[in-house]
């Protein structure tokens, strides 16, 4: 693996790469580089499997890094290839033309991170959200625990207690009043 | 036929009779069933409840007047097989209204609740009820065609199609029931009857598994009381069907109980030993094995 | 492609109310969206007058609970056993039936996501009029460990009147018998009328679904 990664990373200008098992290398590509590096895996070198397709939001970078899993089906390798795309304008290349089902993920990005995928099929129709109409809800800057208050009608909650203090108080009162006056 | 008020009080009773019947061989089924797998099963009066709560249930909805008529044709088919059926032979007032020729009459009756069922359940407008419901026509198809044999067969043997006379040639003694007569045409009917009972092999129409209930999907409340009322009455008459042609028929009410219980046994017995078969399969199934059979009956007396 | 998001039928032009002239002149008017749904609102049935034969039927109604076969949640993996012989819900007369309409006791099994409470809110008003609802699970309480999830609801009680909580994260087949037998004790008191209760408060029940369901694309009572 690692002569293809050296052999690989003058071409596509690979950086980052971390073997993380004897079976899984990480690898970190150009926006512009990815699709054709996943599409030579997939024709030349036998990784003719799509694993999946997911999305980190690292918000203290501004990026969202985009994770193609491919596997290798014969030598039982897996290639980990990350993309580092903008946060504000986030756009990328489609890669649905190589294997159907990456437009089912890419709906899904778009649909929990905003990520636009041009030309892919179906994206904007409901994934899992009906309906949705505030910022998508796995971009870290959604405030989920405001966004449940607001919505969802909790429900109070009783005044609870820290186990050992209120032990403490109800069988050693004399003690934890020291306790407290100290 | 002269109007007789007590002739038909004696009908309504024995109606109710066999409607209660029905419920409790149905519930002691159940049980069966329960006990085979080990379970505690459901108390013996929970088809009453079931009914009364049926009935019971306050918003009804409706489709269309054919499906109120979907369950009015079924109970009537039900009912209609139960009047023409000669309950215990010897006595005038529990021989309903059997007459000369009612054969034809009762081979009608079985297939009227179903087409019936088909008009109401097509009305409900639920896929599922279509679906259902073609399933269960093309399976009822395949039903009649080996017990039409059988009962052709046995209008040969005794040169009659009246019931009360089949039932009366077979009196004096267990050695002239059809079972003896007539062995064969009794295999081509006896497995007809699984399927006219609807248990485990044949029953993928009505499972509550299946694709969600078959035809009545739709029905709820009052609606599926009557469906209930009429399946109660409808095993025990299909059975009692069976008693009058294949076993000697019944002097006493103890002797009805006792064969309609072991002969709705039958395919209970078959039920909770076999899985369910797929459409297709008893479909084939009907018209390999029983057809075979009821075909060599045909034959044999020609 | 925006334009094809949500197909709503009620926005949808084909399904308009519109003139159409017959073959033989006569002109008649056709609403297309009345053969799919019907806009009455649910109503309010009244207990048999006679106290003895409604607390007949009360019993006859407790001892005769037909389940909805509709799991919502993680829950819905405790409602399989309850019918294997370890726990034989049959004792009880508790049964399961396939569809919304021979059903009166709905199980919310867990945690509610939106898109399920619309589907939930829809199987709800199919049953007929004594209808009962068991929500099993800390999630139908208080939203349990999702109470700060953006899909998830808090507290069902606000879109849909509860007979019976069975608390527990999740609780054992054993609880969910104790709470049939609950709901069972309070139909044969005669305060099994949460159905009644839904048609009373029916607009604020709808302002609260409307709240979080955002495409609503079906009438507001399904018959």
């Amino acid at each position: 693996m690692k002569d293809l990664i050296t052999k690989l990373s003058k071409a596509f200008e690979l950086k980052d790469v971390v073997y993380q098992r004897s079976d899984m290398t990480f690898a970190t590509a150009n926006k512009e580089n990815l699709i054709s590096l996943i599409t030579h895996m997939r024709d030349n070198e036998g990784f003719s499997h799509f694993v999946m397709l997911t999305c980190t939001d690292w918000i203290e970078d501004n990026v969202f890094q985009l994770t193609y899993i491919l596997n290798n089906p014969t030598d039982k390798h897996d290639l980990a290839v990350r993309c580092m795309i903008d946060r504000e304008e986030a756009t990328m290349t489609s890669a649905h033309h190589l294997w159907k089902h990456i437009a089912t993920y890419q709906r899904e990005l778009k649909e929990m991170y905003g990520i636009e995928f041009p030309g892919s099929p179906r994206l904007n129709e409901n994934f899992i959200l009906e309906g949705w109409d505030d910022i998508p809800p796995m971009r870290r800057d959604f405030d989920t625990k405001q966004f449940s208050a607001d919505t969802f009608f909790p429900r109070e909650r009783p005044e609870t207690n820290d186990p050992t203090e209120y032990m403490k108080k109800q069988l050693h009162p004399k003690d934890w009043t020291e306790q407290k006056a100290k | 036929m002269d109007f007789d008020l007590k002739r038909l009080g004696f009908t309504l009773l024995g109606l109710l009779i066999v409607l209660n019947w029905g419920m409790l061989m149905s519930a002691i089924m159940r049980k069966v069933g329960a006990r085979v797998a080990r379970r505690y099963g459901i108390p013996w009066y929970q088809p009453w409840i079931d009914l009364v709560k049926n009935y019971a249930l306050r918003s009804q909805i409706t489709h269309g007047i054919m499906f109120y008529l979907g369950p009015v044709f079924r109970i009537s088919g039900g009912v209609g097989l139960f009047l023409f059926m000669p309950m215990i032979i010897g006595s005038e007032l529990w021989m309903n209204y059997s007459f000369q020729g009612d054969l034809v009459l009762l081979m009608y009756f079985q297939f009227f609740g179903m087409l019936g069922m088909a008009l109401g359940a097509g009305e409900g407008g639920h896929p599922n009820s279509a679906i259902g419901i073609s399933r269960g026509l093309s399976q009822f198809t395949v039903i009649e065609v080996p017990m039409t044999l059988a009962i052709i067969s046995l209008a040969i043997q005794y040169d009659t199609l009246s019931l009360v006379d089949i039932v009366k040639a077979q009196q004096g003694g267990f050695q002239n029931w059809t079972v003896w007569t007539n062995p064969v045409a009794t295999i081509a009917g006896m497995l007809a009857l699984l399927g006219a009972l609807s248990h485990s092999p044949f029953n993928l129409v009505k499972a509550p598994n299946e694709i969600p209930i078959g035809p009545p999907t739709e029905y709820h409340g009052a609606f599926l009381g009557v469906l209930r009322t009429n399946a109660a009455i409808l095993h025990v008459v299909e059975a009692a069907l069976f008693m009058n042609l294949f076993f000697g028929g019944a002097t006493n009410w103890f002797e009805f109980i006792l064969k309609t219980f072991l002969i709705y046994f039958w395919s209970v017995f078959v039920g909770v030993v076999f899985p369910r078969f797929r459409i297709e399969q008893s479909v084939a199934w009907f018209l390999k094995i029983p057809l075979v059979f009821g075909i060599l009956a045909i034959i044999l007396y020609m | 492609m925006s334009e094809e998001k949500n197909i709503n039928k009620f926005e949808n032009p084909d399904y308009a109310k519109r003139e159409v002239t017959g073959p033989d002149g006569e002109v008649f008017i056709v609403d297309p969206i009345k053969d799919y749904f019907s806009d009455e609102r649910p109503q309010v049935y009244l207990p048999n007058s006679i106290p003895v034969v409604e607390k007949f039927l009360n019993w006859a109604r407790a001892e005769s609970l037909w389940v909805l076969g509709f799991g919502t949640g993680c829950g819905s993996i405790e409602i399989p056993p309850l019918m294997t012989p370890r726990f034989d819900a049959f004792r009880f007369g508790v049964q399961s039936r396939p569809t919304p309409r021979q059903s009166n006791v709905f199980i919310i099994s867990g945690y509610l996501a939106v898109k399920t409470l619309k589907r939930v809110i829809r199987s709800y008003e199919q049953m007929p009029n004594p209808k009962y609802v068991l929500a099993l699970g800390s999630c139908t309480i208080n939203g349990g460990m999702y109470f700060d999830s953006y899909n998830t609801i808090n507290r069902l009680d606000q879109y849909m009147p509860v007979d019976v909580y069975v608390a527990g994260c999740m609780p054992r087949p054993e609880a969910l018998l104790a709470g049939f037998n609950k709901l069972k004790e309070l139909i044969k008191d005669g305060k099994g009328e949460k159905a009644n209760e839904y048609a009373e408060n029916f607009d604020w029940y709808k302002a609260n679904q409307k709240k979080i369901i955002k495409d609503w694309n079906m009438p507001d009572y399904n018959w």
